[in-house]
């Protein structure tokens, strides 16, 4: 009886979770070893983006399309608004190897 | 193999006959103090160009070099007192200061877009060179994992910076 009511509840609130609007997530994406790490699989509009810049160098993480440009002192972090759906290449402006993609659903 | 590398990276740089004849598999002590030497050249590379410049784009691109390499450069030092380890001087880094001397002099007698030009060609052809031999003698000849690790960090760095040397010699044509 005390399992249906979990059960219940559970399944409720899975339910309303469904019907709500889309909750804006931070997504953290870091920079070391003269590289960018793995990029969200899910991003979308309104989401954050926290660059960790764990490197001794300093990096960008700079949109080609322009929308965002971040300028990180080695040991530093900052933040990015998805203001966006698309495609979004960026890369470092000091280091233009480094490159990443972020994929923004609507 | 090596000796083949070393004596592209001297023709590169027009080093003295005289230092490739005593040119050996380096040990340890030797691969920091070369490393270092690279490092240091490129930031006094740096230093000049933001003395001379009035390149937006070279200014920047002096201003990584001198970052980049400052940090990279600091990395080693910690390494090599963690290590305790005393770089010792040799005939490549010693070849490598030489060079980068006359090179130094060469573009202090220049100004405007010639040194901007001449800066950007140069520093192509330095971080190729260093490059080249981080791959073939450095890298591979460096014993300890830990020096062996930063040499590796410092191939990416000097990579990229050739990348974007490249990048800002084409910009300047």
């Amino acid at each position: 009886m005390k399992l249906g009511l979990a059960a219940a509840v559970v399944l409720a609130l899975a339910v309303a979770g469904c019907a709500k609007p889309h909750q804006p997530q931070t997504y953290v994406v870091t920079m070391a070893d003269m590289g960018y790490g793995p990029t969200p699989a899910s991003v979308r509009v309104g989401d954050t983006i926290k660059w960790v810049n764990n490197d001794i160098f300093q990096h960008t993480a700079t949109a080609k399309d322009g929308s965002f440009d971040v300028d990180l002192a080695p040991k530093t972090s900052g933040t990015t608004v998805i203001d966006h759906a698309g495609t979004i290449d960026f890369y470092c402006r000091y280091h233009p190897g480094m490159t990443g993609r972020l994929s923004v659903a609507g | 193999m090596i000796r083949m590398t070393i004596a592209a990276a001297a023709l590169a740089l027009a080093l003295p006959a005289a230092a490739l004849a005593q040119a050996a598999k380096p040990n340890d002590a030797q691969i920091a103090h070369i490393a270092y030497t690279a490092g240091q050249i490129d930031v006094a590379a740096g230093r000049q160009a933001l003395a001379k410049s009035h390149n937006k784009k070279v200014l920047d691109f002096a201003n990584e070099m001198v970052r980049d390499h400052t940090a990279v450069n600091n990395q080693a030092l910690a390494l090599v007192k963690k290590l305790g380890v005393t770089p010792q001087a040799n005939p490549t880094s010693a070849a490598l200061e030489k060079a980068a001397k006359a090179k130094q002099a060469e573009l202090a007698k220049l100004s405007g877009a010639a040194f901007d030009k001449a800066y950007a060609a140069n520093e192509v052809a330095f971080h190729k060179t260093v490059n080249g031999a981080l791959q073939s003698t450095l890298i591979p000849d460096a014993q300890n994992p830990e020096l062996k690790s930063l040499l590796q960090t410092g191939l990416k760095l000097f990579t990229e910076h050739q990348h974007h040397a490249e990048m800002l010699a084409a910009s300047l044509k």
